[in-house]
């Protein structure tokens, strides 16, 4: 994950705690959108970025998991992201996301 | 679940872009603190 | 008016593995933030040679050697699957190794910041002897070298950057000020290698198309480099430095800048420069981005890849007045992504695709072929982006799924037929759309496709200004002669013509009164 990213990330949830701050990524692919999950859990495990080795403990999900698509207007998610249901792999990004929540 | 939350938006340039999610997130009573837009390439 | 037309297009890569350690950011900055990381010492034994960047499907179709259409039959990964015996010159471009584009830089280097190393220089004269872009005059500017020690001083006293051919210093780039971070040595270097790889495919253009340097009116230049100094860090003008290498003297030009969009932007206002008859021949050009090379290379060694991101890569396209035979850019069509056409994919997917389209009263399987953000798959899916070109394919066709003008069964069917496998290297704005015009060109040429769509996309957010992303699209398509496109003239024209031929008559009768008095 991009460094600036990085340090947004930390300094919010230094400000408002891990209780109530979540964090919703819309990646393109399983991997990626894994590793974005597991930097602000667990900390980056690439070691690239101020999160290395900073576990936050922030619960992250995917725009298109359940828990966050069934609270959206239905139609402002038609218009924002349905297209790219048809286009991604959904079934794998939702599974890799969600593992890092489990852990 | 998403009501009285303070939410981080990590969008991707190539997947959903960090805007598009913040107009969905709004209409859920979330309070959106962040947005950003990752790319790859 | 008649529409502008795609004269033709070029093609460079240029394989520099040395300035891919040295100075893509990648490294960069791991060598300041992690100077001990197992990234920096095992990066080494992932660096391609220039055979096998030559040997490489994807680079062969860049260039012109292979279509897009056969690579998408060849095995991958291509990476494993080298074209042995490949050659680095191709119909429609070529690729360049390190040293001789060390040479380039040295010849586009106009304040004697660019220094070799004397050996090398030698070395360098006898390759280029013959080398039919780059002339005697060039080879007199390389110069006799420079001693090695004052090459080190420069590297060691002076925070030059050194130019490396492996363990060897054989030159170096020197700042240009003290102080000014614009004027540095690393943005120098960055700057003087656009410059020169956007020269040497400029002179491939001129050369292959057998046009002349000085009927070239215009240049766009339309990389993602500035260049500038402290107290205007993208003043500009690549064009013109450019154009002063290419030998067009009648040129000016200027930059355009939109992050990948570039080109496409840079296309756009080319083809209406040329349209509205305020110039005949504008080139649209680009070189290559030094910052982004190795980008993605920490997940390419560790998934035991080469690091495929050792190549710069730069284009050349002529827009001309309609000949009646090259494909026209249809300049009623452009697609355009604006400030309030909002930022999810389907709305920067109907802005670019659909819009456009429908104006024409098409549909989106009107076009026979889509040229989108034609990246290597086999660069970014080992880095987590995916497959960017299918990826946008899909989207696409999922637009047209949308729309109720297409299956949603026939969704990836559709993906392959209307698109390609991405063949250009991560340059940002190189593969952009643009990397398809030259087989666009020839196809349309063939009549083996009708139209095609070429898009550009940029992610202007990465410059902190806005959180906008930006998108253009125009299309190319077959030309069906001069006669079909201009009307029959009216009443009213044909006056206005009698009128204009009765006074320059006028006009040459006083003339020629004026010189028979002696005047």
């Amino acid at each position: 994950m991009d460094m600036g990213i990085q340090q947004r990330v930390m300094d919010l949830a230094e400000k408002y705690g891990n209780e109530d701050l979540i964090v919703v990524l819309g990646g393109a692919e399983a991997e990626a959108s894994g590793l974005a999950a597991e930097t602000v859990s667990k900390g980056d495990p690439t070691f690239a970025g101020p999160l290395a080795g900073v576990p936050l403990g922030l619960k992250a999900y995917h725009v298109f998991e359940e828990e966050i698509k069934n609270e959206v207007d239905p139609q402002v998610y038609d218009d924002q992201v349905s297209m790219m249901e048809m286009v991604l792999d959904v079934d794998a990004i939702i599974n890799e996301v969600r593992t890092y929540r489990e852990g | 679940m998403l009501s009285g939350k303070k939410v981080i938006i990590i969008g991707d340039r190539d997947g959903i872009p960090g805007p598009a999610i913040e107009e969905c997130i709004k209409t859920a009573g979330a309070e959106i603190v962040f947005t950003a837009t990752e790319c790859f390439v | 008016m008649a529409y502008p037309v795609i004269k033709g297009a070029r093609y460079l890569l240029v394989h520099v593995p040395n300035m891919l350690i040295n100075n893509g950011t990648t490294q960069t900055v791991e060598r300041k933030k992690n100077p001990d990381s197992s990234y920096l010492k095992n990066i080494y034994k992932h660096i391609r040679s220039f055979e096998d960047a030559v040997a490489y499907p994807p680079n062969q179709v860049y260039i012109g050697n292979i279509s897009p259409d056969e690579l998408a039959k060849m095995e991958s990964p291509w990476y494993e699957n080298l074209v042995h015996g490949s050659s680095r010159f191709g119909r429609l471009g070529e690729i360049v190794p390190e040293d001789e584009f060390y040479a380039w830089m040295k010849v586009s280097d106009a304040f004697e910041l660019v220094f070799l190393e004397k050996g090398f220089t030698d070395e360098l004269k006898l390759k280029l002897k013959g080398n039919e872009l780059f002339s005697e005059n060039d080879i007199s500017k390389l110069g006799s070298g420079f001693e090695i020690y004052e090459i080190e001083k420069l590297v060691r006293e002076n925070s030059a950057e050194p130019l490396n051919m492996g363990e060897k210093l054989v030159g170096c780039i020197k700042r240009a000020h003290d102080i000014d971070v614009n004027l540095s040595a690393g943005v120098i270097l960055e700057n003087t290698a656009a410059k020169a790889s956007a020269a040497i495919v400029l002179r491939k253009l001129i050369k292959d198309l057998g046009i002349e340097a000085e009927s070239i009116d215009y240049i766009i230049e339309t990389s993602e480099e500035s260049c500038g100094d402290m107290n205007q860090r993208g003043g500009g003008n690549f064009a013109k430095a450019i154009g002063e290498i290419g030998g067009c003297i009648n040129a000016t030009g200027c930059d355009i800048r939109g992050f990948c969009a570039g080109p496409a932007h840079g296309l756009i206002n080319a083809a209406a420069l040329v349209q509205s008859g305020i110039f005949k021949n504008v080139v649209v050009l680009g070189g290559g981005a030094v910052a982004k090379l190795g980008m993605n290379g920490k997940d390419h060694v560790a998934k035991g890849l080469p690091v495929l991101e050792d190549m710069l890569g730069g284009f050349a396209v002529l827009v001309s007045e309609n000949d009646g035979k090259n494909p026209i850019i249809r300049t009623d069509l452009i697609g355009k992504h604006n400030v309030g056409s909002g930022s999810s994919p389907q709305a920067v997917m109907q802005a670019i695709v659909a819009d456009p389209l429908e104006k024409g009263g098409l549909k989106i399987g009107d076009i026979d072929k889509y040229s989108v953000e034609m990246q290597i798959p086999e660069i970014t899916v080992p880095a987590g982006a995916g497959d960017v070109p299918q990826a946008n394919y899909k989207m696409i066709a999922a637009l047209a799924v949308k729309k109720g003008e297409l299956d949603r069964r026939d969704l990836l069917d559709f993906a392959r037929k209307h698109g390609m496998p991405g063949f250009a290297p991560t340059q940002g704005h190189i593969p952009s759309g643009v990397p398809f015009i030259g087989f666009a060109r020839e196809w349309l040429l063939e009549d083996r496709i009708k139209r095609a769509m070429i898009i550009g996309k940029g992610s202007l957010f990465l410059g902190r200004m806005t959180n906008l992303f930006d998108g253009v699209s125009f299309i190319l398509e077959q030309n069906k002669g001069k006669g079909e496109e201009k009307k029959q003239p009216g009443k009213e024209q044909i006056k206005f013509i009698m009128a204009e031929a009765f006074r320059e008559l006028a006009d040459n009768l006083l003339q020629e009164a004026g010189n028979w008095n002696g005047k």
